[in-house]
């Protein structure tokens, strides 16, 4: 059974403007995205600026209303709960999110802030047991018991990342959102927090919905790879498959625009025309047919194409994708 | 004669009686029409020693305590107010990482370039001259795009216009501070394609700062890699991502990801960037490298010429 499923999902925004601040427009954040997460599995969701990739990881932790759809944890719709009835149910995801240091509270000390998930889920019968676990956290994301008594600043940024994750980890999730867990980090402690999630996921079976912008790091860590674009997924495949042979001319682009260092590799790089359009406004069709090098009109622009299974276990949502 | 020779500079900042030394030795050379890449993770030295070739680093808390920094043969540690006003945005031009705050949000973008063309290039101060710019930068329908605030623009387009600014005194010379930093993939590739494009049309130097080794494959003439305020290694740049020789270089290599690389593991730099102050005694690299040995603790080890070209700073490089 799937660990997640996430169907027809929906985020919008409303913009307001003027007297009584009436509602103008919508920001189709996440415009309709359904995949589903096995458990023990890491997807990859990557996209520019704005195509709505962190709206849909705080969505499926609910720290953001979901407008419409449904949000399956272990076949129970999340999506309408509140109050202590989610709660009960947050001790399964958790989240950890790109700065380290804006999501540690500066006046806590990192035994208290690890601490607090403990106690607000009731985690630890006796103060003895409370401390232990703290030790034993710390022990596992690679820092030393004595650091419970100190406070963020005193961290570096990737043992800052361990302290997120270790506060992650204190309630044994079994999912945890990374929003762009290591784009903060320097180059050489990057490869740190990405060894450290995957030996926590070899441990202890946890799955991960990796949000990054960067196609390298995401190939790595995925089994499968999500790519989104103003709010709608245009392609989801295994994540080698996606990178050896995308289908969405998007992917196709996105991948091509990556620097590699091998300075041998033959490939020819594909320059997208112009910006990512506003989301307020997206195009009318496919909403990538105004940058797309293969847009063919008037299709393109009058029918928005659905997300179809071109191969087997390969989705795209594009009209010409084979 | 190189446009530009960085020879031994030393720089310390001031913090309270503490002089914590920011750049060490540092020693690059670059000639006309070549681009050169600096290469290094947060606080080893390398925006430090760019913006010393304009010297835009105030003084204090920066002191500079020994080499020089050759212009064009002259030395900009010596120049006089008024000089070093000439060169500034003039010979040696400017761009950053973040371009929406480089830019003034209160005044239209064509005003803003015009200003630079007022004081370097006086006679050329005008509309047209401003709307050839923007059009040598790639941005569409340039005519009602100067009437524009920065705010009514793309991170993409606002970096286009920075570098409009920097190219409308003609400088000789173009430092980019990791200019695609902040920008999405797509959008880096273009602003990469339009200063590869300038460069062989416009035939001026760039000095490239990232910390990016795949952009120094597909940029640069030249790298310098930098660690804890040193060049480690300063190589062609195709034979260094072939055969990097320093073991920093080499971790650094191994530690991204690579696209359809097919690793099982990141093989990661253990500990973390020494901080400023707190450097190690001896190699500056030894308490992370995979091939310490015992002397690397005492002995300092100097840049040396290995190979024809190509600097390494290790007791242990070996050439070929």
């Amino acid at each position: 059974m799937n660990l997640l499923e996430v169907k027809n999902l929906k985020v919008h925004f409303p913009v307001k403007h003027g007297l009584f601040s009436r509602v103008k427009a919508h920001v189709k954040a996440v415009d309709d995205v359904s995949f589903t997460i096995r458990p023990g599995e890491t997807l990859g969701l990557v996209g520019e600026s704005g195509c709505g990739k962190t709206t849909l990881g705080r969505a499926i932790v609910k720290l953001v209303e979901p407008t419409a759809g449904s949000i399956l944890f272990e076949g129970e719709d999340i999506a309408r709960l509140s109050g202590s009835e989610l709660r009960v149910r947050r001790r399964k995801f958790q989240m950890i999110f790109q700065d380290p240091y804006g999501s540690l509270n500066p006046r806590m000390t990192v035994g208290q802030i690890i601490g607090e998930a403990i106690d607000i889920h009731h985690l630890a019968e006796s103060t003895s047991a409370r401390q232990k676990r703290i030790v034993e956290l710390l022990k596992a994301v690679g820092l030393d018991p004595i650091h419970a008594q100190r406070y963020p600043h005193e961290f570096s940024g990737g043992q800052r990342q361990r302290i997120g994750i270790a506060r992650a980890l204190a309630v044994e999730p079994q999912l945890i959102v990374c929003d762009e867990p290591v784009s903060a980090l320097d180059v050489s402690v990057q490869a740190q927090i990405i060894n450290l999630l995957q030996d926590l996921q070899q441990q202890r079976g946890i799955a991960y919905l990796f949000i990054a912008h960067d196609l390298a790091v995401v190939e790595h860590i995925s089994q499968r790879v999500m790519v989104m674009y103003l709010g709608k997924v245009v392609e989801l495949a295994e994540a080698k498959a996606i990178i050896s042979a995308p289908k969405h001319p998007y992917t196709q682009a996105l991948i091509s625009a990556v620097p590699v260092v091998d300075p041998d590799s033959k490939r020819k790089r594909i320059v997208l025309p112009g910006d990512v359009p506003s989301p307020m406004h997206p195009p009318a069709g496919c909403p990538f047919h105004p940058r797309c090098p293969m847009a063919q009109l008037p299709r393109c622009e009058a029918e928005s194409p659905a997300l179809r299974e071109v191969m087997p276990g390969h989705w795209a949502a594009c009209h010409f994708a084979k | 004669m190189p446009l530009l020779e960085i020879k031994n500079l030393k720089l310390d900042f001031i913090a309270g009686d503490r002089n914590l030394r920011a750049v060490d030795d540092v020693s690059i050379t670059i000639n006309a029409g070549e681009t050169v890449c600096l290469v290094g993770e947060s606080g080893c030295g390398k925006s430090v020693t760019a913006l010393s070739i304009a010297r835009l680093v105030p003084r204090p808390p920066a002191n500079y305590v020994g080499g020089e920094i050759l212009l064009n043969g002259r030395d900009v540690l010596k120049m006089t107010k008024s000089e070093l006003q000439a060169i500034r945005g003039g010979m040696v031009s400017y761009i950053f990482q973040d371009p929406s705050a480089s830019l003034n949000p209160v005044f239209r973008v064509g005003s803003q370039i015009k200003e630079s063309l007022k004081l370097h290039r006086p006679e050329k101060a005008t509309d047209a001259e401003v709307i050839r710019l923007l059009k040598l930068v790639g941005i569409p329908a340039p005519e009602s795009r100067i009437k524009d605030y920065p705010h009514q623009m793309s991170g993409g387009m606002q970096q286009r216009v920075m570098i409009a600014m920097a190219l409308a005194s003609e400088p000789k010379l173009l430092v980019a501070d990791e200019p695609t930093t902040a920008l999405d993939v797509t959008i880096q590739a273009q602003i990469l394609d339009l200063l590869l494009d300038l460069k062989k049309r416009l035939g001026m130097s760039i000095l490239l700062i990232t910390h990016n080794l795949g952009i120094v494959g597909d940029m640069a003439d030249r790298v310098a890699v930098m660690y804890a305020g040193q060049v480690v290694e300063l190589a062609p740049a195709l034979e260094l991502l072939r055969r990097p020789l320093h073991p920093y270089t080499k971790a650094l290599m191994n530690s991204v990801p690579k696209l359809s690389g097919n690793m099982q593991r990141l093989q990661a730099i253990p500990g973390n960037v020494p901080s400023l102050g707190n450097f190690p005694s001896g190699c500056r690299f030894y308490p992370r490298c995979p091939s310490a040995q015992p002397e690397c603790a005492k002995t300092m080890p100097q840049l040396v010429e290995v190979e024809p070209k190509r600097w390494v700073r290790c007791l242990y490089a070996k050439p070929l």
